[in-house]
């Protein structure tokens, strides 16, 4: 009875969740052991993400953003330093920290529906809250889909599934790891402007990493820049913009003339 | 691609004048199930024309039998419209008709009728439809007989394979175990323990089911092995960042992800199975399919073994068939799975 009643208190907590979660990275430091020798990743990082706000890391392939991500999720712990999610040290995974990868992984042997059910499945809540996983194939327009199987879906279809699975969650930070890099030109735009808009309804915190400094003016209202391999912080950028934002606005191509610049290919430009 | 096709058919025959249309239909899926009637005709009328050389009971019934099948050929064939399902199937089947027609009646005449092949050893098709008779409820006892040890062992060593497979591939304490056992014993093939097992089982009927087990559960262990060992990190990182407990990544991520794997040794093991039960039987139980056959040997009756040795092989491919039917039910999800 009393586990019930907790059962369904929690629920209701992940239900309704407060809107985004303050980020804090203190000094954090990571490093491989590869073949015996140590290889620094990360060289004393430090940030302060704001709940809500929309943050971009860039940086030369390589350099340690995806192993920061990698921290944030909870899926590695730092050499030193500590990362805190609301004042509390992030120990482990937890689904109010959610990631989307490169590659959407969805799970083939299981239908677009199953797959967006995955986080309340393994929470163990998936029974009462069945109609989170309509709501979100609903959100993300694959309502029609729910019983496809991944093989038969397009990559960018595909990565919408990935979209859902995680915001199924309602999780408090949306960790995006590079998840337009592989979609084709077309369906990157058009699902940029759905990130925005996903963003702007849910307010979660968001932390993307992108190759691209373009989709980052054009997402985030902060930048951060990444030197090369241990990564440090070379740059905070804000973005100062209203959205939706074009592409073709000159306050932007200035800022991304200064962050080339920083990647250090001013020749580029 | 197949609605193109259809039609395109469909307007070819449209476009085409009637008498021709049917005229094509007569020569085409026509013409194949007359020619199965025909071959099933003439291989009654030749066990029905000839005398036999030897003294067979059942000629008559067989010839008889073989016309009637011829009947119902050539009715199948004219009124497949009217069939349904049923006379789709037969006009698919037609050609193998004619081939199994034909091949009986060679047979028919080969042995019965003018013994271009010797006699004992090649019996004619009237003395296994007597075996088939005569002989039913001791066929049926040795059907009985083999299924149950094979069952038996298949699903003890499929489920022990399955366990320990999962076993060594999630965990590396078990595995440190495990894998050498494994690697000793599992490439030495399950008969080589038949004398072992014999003398150290307290019947001969739970050794031989020890020994099945042991052939069926050596594959499904390596594969599932390999299955779950196989599994792409990303996965996991995936189901643990959406809150995943490890019971879940176990039961939720590295099985469903190997099941492929797990069929396939599955199918692996029901081959090396078959051997061990064969061999088993033969040599040590005094039941089964193998027995039977071991037996029918000895008595020089080689209809029966022949006999036994069909409804063997009907035993082992239907095995088969279950199994892959329930692999594509489970599997639903892969494209282009290897049809059997």
């Amino acid at each position: 009875m009393v586990a019930q009643a907790i059962a369904q208190a929690t629920a209701e907590a992940i239900t309704y969740p407060a809107v985004g979660a303050a980020l804090d990275i203190e000094g954090v430091s990571h490093a491989f052991d590869i073949d015996g020798a140590t290889l620094p990743v990360l060289d004393n990082v430090n940030l302060a993400i704001a709940p809500g706000e929309f943050v971009a890391l860039l940086g030369p392939s390589g350099c340690g953003k995806s192993t920061l991500l990698r921290l944030v999720a909870g899926l590695e712990k730092p050499r030193a330093g500590a990362l805190r999610e609301d004042e509390v040290r992030i120990t482990g995974p937890h689904p109010s920290r959610v990631v989307v990868f490169q590659d959407p992984t969805l799970f083939p042997w299981r239908s677009v529906w199953d797959n967006a059910a995955l986080g309340l499945e393994a929470q163990g809540i998936l029974k009462t809250q069945r109609h989170r996983v309509d709501a979100v194939l609903e959100l993300v327009g694959l309502t029609s889909f729910r019983n496809a199987y991944p093989h038969q879906l397009s990559g960018g279809m595909a990565q919408r599934v990935a979209l859902a699975r995680a915001l199924v969650n309602d999780p408090k930070i949306l960790v995006l790891d590079e998840p337009l890099g592989k979609l084709d030109s077309l369906t990157r735009i058009s699902m940029q402007a759905e990130l925005v808009a996903l963003w702007q309804r849910k307010g979660f915190t968001t932390l993307l990493v992108t190759h691209d400094v373009e989709e980052a003016l054009v997402l985030a209202n902060r930048v951060i820049v990444l030197s090369d391999r241990p990564a440090r912080i070379t740059a905070d950028i804000a973005v100062d913009r209203p959205y939706p934002r074009h592409r073709g606005d000159p306050y932007l191509a200035g800022l991304r003339k200064q962050i080339l610049g920083l990647l250090g290919l001013e020749a580029t430009w | 691609m197949s609605t193109y096709s259809v039609s395109d058919a469909t307007a070819a025959a449209a476009a085409a004048p009637r008498g021709s249309v049917r005229l094509a239909n007569l020569s085409g899926s026509y013409g194949v199930g007359l020619a199965a009637s025909l071959a099933w005709l003439a291989f009654g009328v030749s066990s029905l024309y000839w005398p036999d050389l030897g003294d067979w009971s059942r000629t008559d019934s067989l010839g008889i039998g073989a016309i009637v099948i011829a009947a119902f050929v050539l009715f199948g064939t004219f009124g497949a419209d009217y069939l349904g399902g049923a006379g789709e199937a037969l006009r698919k089947r037609a050609p193998w008709l004619v081939a199994l027609g034909a091949f009986l009646t060679l047979w028919e005449v080969a042995t019965a009728k003018f013994a271009w092949l010797p006699l004992p050893f090649f019996p004619p098709p009237q003395s296994i439809l007597e075996v088939y008779t005569d002989d039913l409820p001791k066929l049926l006892d040795s059907v009985f007989a083999s299924v149950k040890l094979q069952l038996g062992g298949y699903i003890i060593g499929a489920t022990v394979g399955f366990l320990t497979g999962v076993s060594i591939g999630w965990s590396q304490k078990i595995g440190y175990w495990v894998h050498p056992v494994l690697r000793f014993i599992g490439p030495l093939p399950a008969t080589a323990w038949l004398p072992i097992a014999f003398f150290s089982f307290p019947s001969s009927w739970s050794a031989s089911t020890f020994l099945i087990a042991l052939a069926t559960g050596f594959p499904v262990t390596v594969l599932t092995w390999s299955g779950v060992a196989s599994v792409s990190s990303a996965y996991y990182d995936v189901a643990r960042t959406l809150g995943a407990k490890p019971s879940f990544l176990v039961l939720k991520v590295a099985i469903p992800a190997a099941l492929p794997h797990v069929f396939v040794g599955l199918f692996m093991g029901l081959g090396s199975s078959f051997a061990v039960l064969v061999v088993a039987e033969m040599i040590g139980v005094k039941a089964g399919l193998g027995w039977y056959l071991q037996w029918a040997q000895g008595w020089a009756a080689y209809s029966n073994m022949y006999a036994a040795l069909i409804v063997m092989s009907l035993l082992c491919s239907g095995a088969i068939t279950l199994l892959f039917r329930t692999r594509d039910r489970l599997l639903v999800w892969q494209k282009g799975v290897v049809k059997w």
